[in-house]
């Protein structure tokens, strides 16, 4: 009797909601900690840059234009999600190399850190915002709004709790995000991507790139229609200046590179970091 | 003009002591420049030199930012903040009762209007300490986490336009969170900020918790850049914005930007017209528009532009330009050359690319540096003077149909740091104050300011707020 041969996945990009190949037709090699082929994940090129951004940005009115409550909701979905498929999750980062125990316990910290997030879409406006008891007669009122189009490198470890770490807190504030997923393992990613699908987040709103750091940095710091840099992930000084000086040209807010301890409360950091403060005046009187 | 005269009603400039030269304020004194020059500020309304200010180079940031950091670690920094807002609060005091003198000096050495250094610049200066004072022993309950650290030593660079205030604004969060400053003024109005290191002598401030350096642009290079500081926080124009970006890149200093803008204040056809025009004129000609957030860009619906330009001369016609020193002027003097220079180039483009200008009949003084009040109709999107900012007393004029062409308009702009809407529609009011890409929004109302109230922008106006509990984040580790 012979043996069955199995399915191989196809490891794509996720932009727009759908799931394309690099339109360059690259792709790199993704392989365990013992050197065996895991997958040949699709290696984005700055063309899939920009299509990223340009989704994101088609995705921001109204994705900013939903409810907190919506927002919420929606967030807390994808932890449904990732909860329904731990065990893929688990095989995905037992394969990036980590223990069965490590692993159990990055998913469930991962679902746990989405329904932290879920909770402030609709209580950060008020923990942020609030009325300024100003000298005269005026209502005047502050509320967050978000940036807009977020692009990240995301972390290179913890390739899945940082991953989701980074983009929960842009997402449920209103902003849309293009992120690079962890170079070395990226195929959490690419199975967060296949949760966010099915997870009512509207197509755009979140975008994934496989491939290399040093290659995409550049061209997420210089893209002159996105709002906000984060640069999480990039461990090279340099190239992590460079961008940061190329943001510099349209002022673009950069996030630097960053390595807490992700399994950390996060406290409202990274929430603040991808908002900003309108402040209303209105004459009070009759 | 006018059918009754004002008789001139000039605030005595007899209160203001100013010296012939002043040195760089470190560590608690005035003292000499060790490798600068001096250059001369002159009062822009006749051009009459004040004082001669010191110029700090290198070695004089150094001995600035080493007087900082000894009293960042040894005084300021471990001081309780209940010991810090008493300072504070001292400092706030004392320019309440002096500000009458610094309103004079405000507008000799500025050239604005004393009605407005006296009345807006002043109270609002004593305010900010005041309502910074209050946090320096509440910040643990400011929502930065239960106990938020302060940076270090803070470089400050402040423009010309609102000296003293922009001192406020940047000095008081700063030393409430526990930083020492580095503060650098414009080169053409150093005056108060001289007069302010008086006043934390008069304070008891301890000696290097606040410095001030005085000098152009090299020295504010020379400053930002300088390896000791912890925090760069900069209010300016957008091009040094973006330099001071760059030169921060790849450090760990943290950076706060308020830069340039290019406002929409929109009229809708049902609001209170004769309250709208006070809006727009108080919106572009408060401070001879050197307002980052002035209201340069008037978006007229359609069915009442006429109407609205008609009332708008009229009020412009009544406008009074002259001595900043008379009660009664509205419009004071241009900063400077440089920057008389810049509107009158860009007031050319404007011309060129084929607006039309139009301003009231009025006196222009001999000497000093002048610019009427001037309104420039039939301006599309595309004209250098509905895109660039001028900074100066110069509206321009465009129109719109419907509600969604307005916003439109009001956001096709690098900038995002203001805007305003006119309407007696409250829906409509809440509707566009959620549409307009910018970080402060005026309803019925323009250029107010006040220090509970954060203010900051959007895109290439900058990043960070000032004032209010936002204005905190700035200056801790969070």
């Amino acid at each position: 009797m012979s043996k069955r041969v199995s399915v191989r996945k196809t490891y794509k990009l996720y932009v727009g909601g759908k799931f394309p190949r690099s339109e360059s037709g690259r792709t790199y090699l993704v392989t365990a900690s013992d050197g065996s082929l895991l997958a040949n994940a699709a290696r984005a090129s700055r063309k899939d840059v920009r299509d990223a951004v340009a989704a994101a940005r088609k995705a921001q009115p109204g994705w900013a234009g939903a409810t907190a409550y919506l927002r919420g909701q929606i967030t807390y979905r994808v932890a449904e999600m990732v909860e329904g498929r731990r065990g893929q999750f688990i095989e995905e980062l037992r394969n990036s190399g980590a223990t069965i125990k490590a692993a159990e316990a990055e998913v469930d910290a991962t679902v746990d850190r989405l329904v932290w997030y879920a909770g402030w879409a609709d209580k950060l406006p008020q923990v942020l915002g609030g009325a300024n008891p100003v000298a005269g007669p005026f209502f005047n009122h502050s509320t967050p709004e978000p940036v807009g189009v977020a692009a990240m490198v995301a972390p290179q470890n913890d390739a899945l709790l940082g991953l989701v770490s980074v983009i929960a807190p842009a997402i449920v504030t209103g902003n849309t995000v293009v992120v690079l997923a962890s170079q070395d393992r990226p195929l959490p990613a690419v199975a967060l991507a296949e949760a966010l699908a099915t997870s009512d987040v509207p197509g755009g709103v979140v975008n994934i790139l496989t491939g290399q750091v040093a290659e995409l940095t550049p061209w997420f710091a210089s893209h002159a229609d996105v709002n906000a840099v984060d640069l999480c992930g990039v461990a090279d000084a340099d190239l992590a200046r460079d961008a940061e000086t190329a943001a510099a040209e349209t002022l673009t807010r950069v996030l630097r590179p960053a390595n807490p301890d992700w399994n950390a409360d996060p406290g409202l950091d990274r929430l603040r970091r991808f908002v900003e403060i309108k402040t209303v005046w209105h004459p009070a009187g009759v | 003009m006018s059918l009754f005269e004002y008789a001139p009603a000039p605030e005595s400039r007899a209160i203001v002591d100013i010296k012939p030269s002043y040195g760089l304020f470190i560590d608690g004194e005035f003292v000499d420049p060790s490798d600068g020059s001096a250059f001369k500020s002159v009062n822009p309304a006749n051009e009459e030199i004040l004082a001669e200010v010191s110029s700090a180079g290198q070695a004089d940031v150094d001995a600035a930012m080493t007087a900082a950091r000894r009293a960042y670690d040894k005084v300021w920094g471990p001081m309780p903040g209940a010991e810090r807002a008493k300072y504070l609060f001292r400092i706030a005091r004392l320019i309440a009762e002096r500000s009458r003198e610094l309103a004079v000096l405000e507008s000799l050495d500025n050239g604005k209007p004393i009605k407005e250094s006296r009345d807006v610049d002043l109270p609002l200066v004593s305010s900010y300490f005041f309502y910074y004072a209050g946090w320096a022993d509440k910040l643990a309950h400011a929502g930065f986490g239960p106990a938020p650290r302060p940076l270090g030593v803070a470089a400050q660079v402040i423009p010309w336009n609102f000296p003293l205030l922009m001192l406020a604004w940047k000095i008081a969060p700063a030393l409430a969170c526990g930083n020492t400053v580095v503060l650098k003024p414009a080169e053409t109005t150093p005056l108060t900020a001289l007069a302010f290191a008086e006043i934390c002598q008069q304070a008891e401030l301890p000696p290097g918790v606040v410095n001030i350096i005085t000098g152009a642009g090299e020295t504010g290079q020379t400053l930002v850049s300088h390896p000791g500081a912890a925090k760069v926080a900069f209010t300016g124009s957008t091009q040094v914005g973006r330099q001071i970006a760059k030169a921060v890149a790849g450090t760990d200093k943290k950076l706060t930007l308020e830069l340039g803008g290019k406002a929409a204040n929109i009229v809708f056809a049902d609001a209170a017209l004769d309250q709208a025009v006070e809006g727009i004129v108080n919106g572009i000609f408060f401070n001879q528009g050197h307002v980052c957030c002035a209201g340069s860009r008037l978006l007229v619906q359609e069915s009442v532009a006429e109407e609205v330009l008609e009332k708008l001369k009229r009020r412009m016609e009544t406008l009074r330009l002259g001595d900043p020193l008379d009660k009664n002027t509205d419009i004071g003097a241009i900063n400077s050359a440089e920057q008389l220079a810049r509107i009158k180039d860009l007031t050319a483009a404007g011309s060129a690319e084929g607006a039309q200008a139009w301003s009231p009949a009025c006196d222009i003084p001999e000497s000093g540096f002048w610019f009427a009040p001037t309104v420039f109709t039939g301006v599309s999107q595309a004209h250098r003077i509905a895109r660039e900012e001028i900074f100066g007393p110069v509206l321009s004029v465009l129109t719109f149909r419907t509600p969604d062409e307005a916003i439109a308009k009001a956001n096709n702009t690098p900038y995002g740091l203001s805007a305003g809407v006119w309407t007696e529609k409250g829906s409509r009011i809440l509707w566009a104050a959620t549409e307009l890409k910018a970080g402060v929004v005026w309803a019925n109302t323009f250029n107010k300011f006040d220090a509970t109230s954060p203010f900051g922008g959007l895109k290439e106006s900058g990043y960070g707020r000032e004032g209010g509990r936002h204005g905190l984040e700035a200056y801790l580790d969070v």
